[in-house]
C-alpha cells in the first residue's frame, strides 16, 4: 500500500471531519434559524467531502477497511487534523472566525489540489471547491458584519481573532509528508496557498479594523498527531457508538 | 423482447429527486451514463453536493424503477466532471420555477454574487425582481433562501455551482 498517500488522505479528510463535527454541535443551537441551517449545511458538505477522502483511503488500505473504520477506529494520535479545526465553539464569533480562517486556506488549497497528478484526488477537490466557495462567502460576510458591527460584536470578534490566529500558521507550514506530496505533484505548494490566504485575511481584517499585528502563529502539532485536549473529547463523542457496538450500521 | 438502452432511460425518467419532486434524475443531470450488457445494466450517477443525503435514496429508487426489467443492476458514483447547475435543461428550469423554486441564474451571473456582487433573482410567485437574499443556505445545501419584497413571500433559490 502507498503509505504516504494514505496518510495524506487522512490529513486532508481529518480536517474536514473534525470541523464538520464542531459545526454539527451547533445543530439546533445556532443563534437564529438561518445561521443554524447554514452552519449545519456547511457541516454536511464537509462530512460528504470527508467520505470521499476516507473511501479512497479505505480502498488503498484494503484488508477490510471501510470509510467507517477509517473515520471511527483510530486513536487520537493517529488523527492528523490541524489544531485550528478542533478549537471549541466558544461563542458565535469564535465559530465564525475559525470558519473564516479555515475557508481562507481551504479554497486556495482545493484550487491547487484540483490539478493534482492523482486524478481521484483532483476530482474530489474540484467537486469540493464548488461548495467551499460558498463557505468562504458565508464566513467572510459574517466576519464583516461582526467586525464592523457594534462595539461589542467588534470586541468579541477581536478576542476570537487573538485566540485563533496563532493556529493559522500550521495550515500554511508544510510537514515532511506535504513536501513529499508536493514533489510528487500530488499535493499543493503551500507557499502559494499561503499567498492567497494572506491576501484574503489581510483584506478583510483591515476592512473591519480587526487587528492581527503582533500576534504570533506558533501553534502546531496536529499534523503530527499531537493534539490539544479538545480532540479527545470530540473523539469520545464521535466514536462512542462504533466502540460500543462494533460494526453497527443504520 | 430484449430491453434496449432507451427503455432504461425511459424508466429513469420516472425517478424523481426526492427533494425536488418535479424533476427527474435525468433532467437533473444526476444520471451520467447507462451501459447495458447481457442481463445486466450499469448506471453511473454523480452527486449534486458532496453531503447530499438524497443520493442513497436516489440509488435505491433507481433500483426500484429498474427492478421489473430483471436486469442485474450496478450503480456507480463518479465525481468528475463535477455536477453543475448548467446541466439543468430549459424545461427543467421552467418546472423548478412553476414549483416555486427560483431556477439558477447563469453561472457567470452567480459568480459575480460570490464576489459579493448583487444578483437579480426573480420571485417564482409574482415574478418581481425586488427580492433579497435572507441566507446563503436554505432548506437544502443546493438552495439559498430569498424573500420577495413585492409579495413578501419567502422562496428558495437554486444556487449555481
Amino acid at each position: 500500500m502507498n503509505d504516504s498517500l494514505y496518510n495524506y488522505l487522512l490529513m486532508i479528510g481529518d480536517n474536514a471531519m473534525i470541523l464538520g463535527h464542531r459545526l454539527s454541535e451547533l445543530c439546533g443551537h445556532g443563534p437564529n434559524l438561518e445561521t443554524d441551517i447554514a452552519l449545519t449545511n456547511i457541516s454536511l458538505d464537509l462530512f460528504g467531502q470527508t467520505r470521499y477522502y476516507f473511501q479512497y483511503a479505505a480502498e488503498l488500505a484494503g484488508d477490510g477497511a471501510s470509510e467507517d473504520s477509517v473515520a471511527f477506529l483510530r486513536y487520537p494520535h493517529q488523527y492528523k487534523n490541524v489544531l485550528l479545526v478542533e478549537q471549541p465553539n466558544t461563542d458565535f464569533a469564535f465559530t465564525i472566525v475559525r470558519q473564516f480562517f479555515f475557508d481562507a486556506f481551504h479554497k486556495p488549497f482545493l484550487e491547487q489540489l484540483s490539478d493534482s497528478a492523482d486524478k481521484h484526488l483532483a476530482a474530489i477537490a474540484a467537486k469540493s471547491l464548488k461548495e467551499v466557495q460558498y463557505h468562504l462567502s458565508f464566513s467572510s460576510e459574517w466576519v464583516r458584519r461582526l467586525g464592523g458591527g457594534t462595539e461589542e460584536s467588534h470586541r468579541r470578534t477581536q478576542r476570537a481573532v487573538e485566540e485563533l490566529y496563532p493556529y493559522t500558521g500550521e495550515l500554511l507550514r508544510p510537514v515532511p509528508l506535504e513536501t513529499e506530496m508536493q514533489q510528487l505533484g500530488i499535493g499543493p505548494d503551500l507557499e502559494q496557498v499561503a499567498g492567497a490566504f494572506e491576501e484574503t485575511v489581510t483584506g478583510l481584517m483591515s476592512e473591519t479594523a480587526l487587528q492581527t499585528e503582533g500576534l504570533s502563529r506558533h501553534q502546531s502539532g496536529g499534523k503530527a498527531g499531537i493534539h490539544s485536549e479538545y480532540l479527545g473529547f470530540i473523539l469520545a463523542d464521535l466514536q462512542y457508538m462504533q466502540r460500543t457496538y462494533p460494526g453497527m450500521e443504520w | 423482447m430484449g430491453i434496449e438502452e432507451r427503455d432504461v432511460w425511459q424508466l429513469l425518467e420516472g425517478v424523481y429527486d426526492p427533494e425536488i419532486p418535479v424533476l427527474s434524475v435525468v433532467e437533473m443531470g444526476i444520471v451520467r451514463r447507462v451501459e447495458l450488457g447481457a442481463g445486466e445494466v450499469t448506471i453511473t450517477i454523480t452527486p449534486t453536493y458532496s453531503g447530499c443525503p438524497a443520493m442513497d435514496t436516489i440509488a435505491a429508487d433507481i433500483r426500484g424503477a429498474l427492478g421489473k426489467t430483471g436486469l442485474s443492476i450496478t450503480i456507480k458514483t463518479v465525481l468528475s466532471p463535477a455536477w453543475t447547475t448548467a446541466w439543468l435543461s430549459e424545461a427543467g428550469r421552467n418546472k423548478l420555477n412553476n414549483y416555486g423554486i427560483a431556477p439558477p441564474l447563469t453561472p457567470s451571473g452567480d459568480k459575480k454574487a460570490l464576489l459579493m456582487g448583487e444578483r437579480v433573482v426573480k420571485c417564482p410567485r409574482c415574478a418581481s425582481t425586488q427580492t433579497k437574499m435572507i441566507s446563503q443556505f436554505g432548506s437544502t445545501a443546493c438552495k439559498a433562501l430569498f424573500q420577495c419584497e413585492s409579495c413578501l413571500e419567502p422562496f428558495d433559490y437554486f444556487k449555481c455551482i
